[in-house]
């Protein structure tokens, strides 16, 4: 297969960038998107040019490191895909693809398609935990937990923490990402002693990384690649207001 | 107070400030349309003038109304601090965005279809609210005869005398025969439906409402339903309730009022 790239090069944060055509050919229908750049810069290297940055790890989709924003949309047009698991079979062959970082204030360009996404660590810091330690595995039935609530608090779990929900969303805003955190603690019997003050530091502190608003649009869930639901949202908008309206 | 005053000037906080806000606007304009339901009553807007002067008499409507021109504002002035916030989030846009493929126009529009709003809702304000409360309208005088035990209402005072002169003259003939009209009221009244009707043979206006009521209603497409959803009701039992009654609510309302200024162009 044969492409038209377009990506964006920064060198880094102080300078502009721009977009950079590409052409590549050879591409094997099966590889990775990944490793269909992965060509791209070996092909880069050997012209004594610069490669692609670009962030990456487990490469099957449970890491979250994977970002890029292709063709208009955060990890590109599959559903429920990363970057990493996007196949290049789901392009047509001779089509322009537009590569760009993940976009966001609070998630600055290192270089290239690299974005500094270490404000997602502040949030998870100030209370994406239980500040105990729960021990072992507990006998069955030690802590009954109702199957509903383990099911959506393991749905909510499955977030990844890629910041697609940010990329995605016209506000940049991060309430799935942090309503994900928030509601996986507070389905959980583990979770409850630190609910109310949990959320209220979260919340602040993803206002304080300068995440914007939730406008409701749904984009997020849309693309997210675990299809996290934006009933957390709801759920973490409960959480909030009865943290602070209903204080002990 | 402290936690009060950051609980709504966080994202969360001026959210819900939003939602709260658009649900009374809601509730608001359900009871203004029910009301204004009267202008197509075909009697010389006996009934719309009336049920002004109960509007704007009634103390307990009195406090709601000032209630809802703060809850204006507040909306207003949240949407203005929330848009500019939302905006600075993402200093860089991207050179290429497929924003449809995951969300709906109205909903990443909200700003635009409000201002829209607002140019109708000050205009609407000066034409019609303005021109009752401050500036001199005509006067209209409305009757109300007791007759029989029932009330009539006319605005034609040669039904009124007719009836009388009817009574009247049977009294004359048969001084046993009690006369049925037991009593008159003159209204009198600030005409607002000619002033109404006056205002909508401008094709100007008429257009004007009609853009108006068209944002308004794509403002309630997304608005309705995402106003309950900043209150955390998200739930599969009553998710597709509000849908249903909310695409409803968004298409009925807006239709209803943008069928007035039509009425009165073609009338
Ligand atoms: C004065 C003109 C208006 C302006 C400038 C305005 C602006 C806005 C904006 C910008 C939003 C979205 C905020 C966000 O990003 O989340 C919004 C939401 C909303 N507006 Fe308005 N609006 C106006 C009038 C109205 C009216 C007349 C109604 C109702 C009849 C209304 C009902 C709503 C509702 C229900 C929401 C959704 C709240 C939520 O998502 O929680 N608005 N408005
Ligand atoms: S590289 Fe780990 S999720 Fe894509």
């Amino acid at each position: 297969m044969k492409f038209q790239l377009k990506i964006w090069r920064q060198a880094n944060a102080s300078v502009a960038g721009k977009m950079v055509d590409y052409t590549i050919d050879g591409v094997n229908p099966d590889m990775s998107f990944l490793e269909m750049i992965d060509v791209l810069n070996e092909e880069l290297i050997r012209k004594n040019d610069t490669p692609v940055a670009f962030d990456h790890d487990c490469r099957e989709g449970i890491c979250g490191m994977c970002s890029m924003y292709i063709n208009g949309r955060a990890h590109g047009p599959q559903k429920a895909t990363t970057t990493c698991q996007l196949m290049m079979r789901h392009f047509t062959d001779g089509e322009t693809i537009y590569v760009e970082p993940f976009r966001a204030k609070a998630f600055p360009i290192i270089k290239d398609l690299v974005v500094d996404r270490s404000s997602f660590d502040r949030i998870q810091d100030v209370g994406g935990f239980v500040s105990v330690n729960t021990g072992q595995v507990k006998d069955a039935n030690n802590l009954p937990v109702e199957k509903e609530k383990a099911d959506m608090a393991m749905d909510a779990a499955s977030c990844i923490g890629c910041g697609a929900c940010v990329a995605a969303c016209k506000n940049a805003s991060a309430m799935l990402f942090v309503s994900a955190k928030v509601s996986q603690y507070a389905l959980l019997p583990q979770g409850q002693p630190e609910r109310k003050i949990r959320v209220q530091k979260m919340v602040a502190q993803m206002d304080a990384e300068g995440f914007g608003g939730c406008t409701n649009t749904g984009a997020c869930e849309a693309e997210c690649p675990k299809e996290i639901s934006i009933s957390n949202i709801a759920r973490m908008n409960r959480e909030y207001f009865s943290a602070g309206l209903l204080q002990d | 107070m402290n936690w009060f005053i950051k609980a709504f000037t966080s994202t969360l906080g001026r959210k819900l400030v939003m939602s709260l806000t658009g649900l009374f606007l809601i509730a608001f304009l359900l009871v203004h349309a029910a009301g204004n339901l009267q202008l197509f009553h075909n009697d010389e807007g006996m009934s719309f003038n009336m049920y002004t002067v109960f509007m704007t008499g009634n103390p307990i409507i009195k406090t709601i109304s000032y209630l809802l021109y703060a809850t204006f504002v507040v909306h207003f002035l949240q949407s203005v601090i929330i848009t500019i916030q939302n905006r600075k989030s993402r200093p860089q846009g991207y050179v290429k965005n497929v924003a449809n493929a995951n969300s709906k126009w109205s909903s990443r529009n909200m700003g635009i279809l409000g201002t829209v709003i607002l140019v109708f809702l000050v205009t609407h304000m000066v034409n019609f609210w303005a021109q009752y409360h401050w500036s001199e309208i005509p006067k209209k005088t409305y009757y109300t005869i007791t007759f029989d035990g029932d009330e009539i209402h006319t605005a034609m005072k040669d039904t009124v005398q007719n009836i009388y002169t009817r009574e009247q003259s049977m009294q004359m003939q048969n001084p046993t025969y009690e006369n049925k009209v037991t009593d008159i009221k003159v209204h009198r009244v600030k005409d607002l439906y000619k002033t109404v009707e006056i205002a909508f043979k401008d094709e100007w206006l008429v257009i004007l409402y009609l853009f108006g009521m068209l944002a308004l209603s794509f403002h309630l497409l997304h608005g309705f339903q995402s106003a309950w959803q900043t209150l955390g009701v998200n739930h599969r039992k009553y998710v597709p309730i509000i849908k249903t009654v909310g695409w409803l609510y968004s298409t009925i309302i807006p239709a209803l009022f943008a069928a007035m200024p039509l009425y009165f162009y073609f009338k």
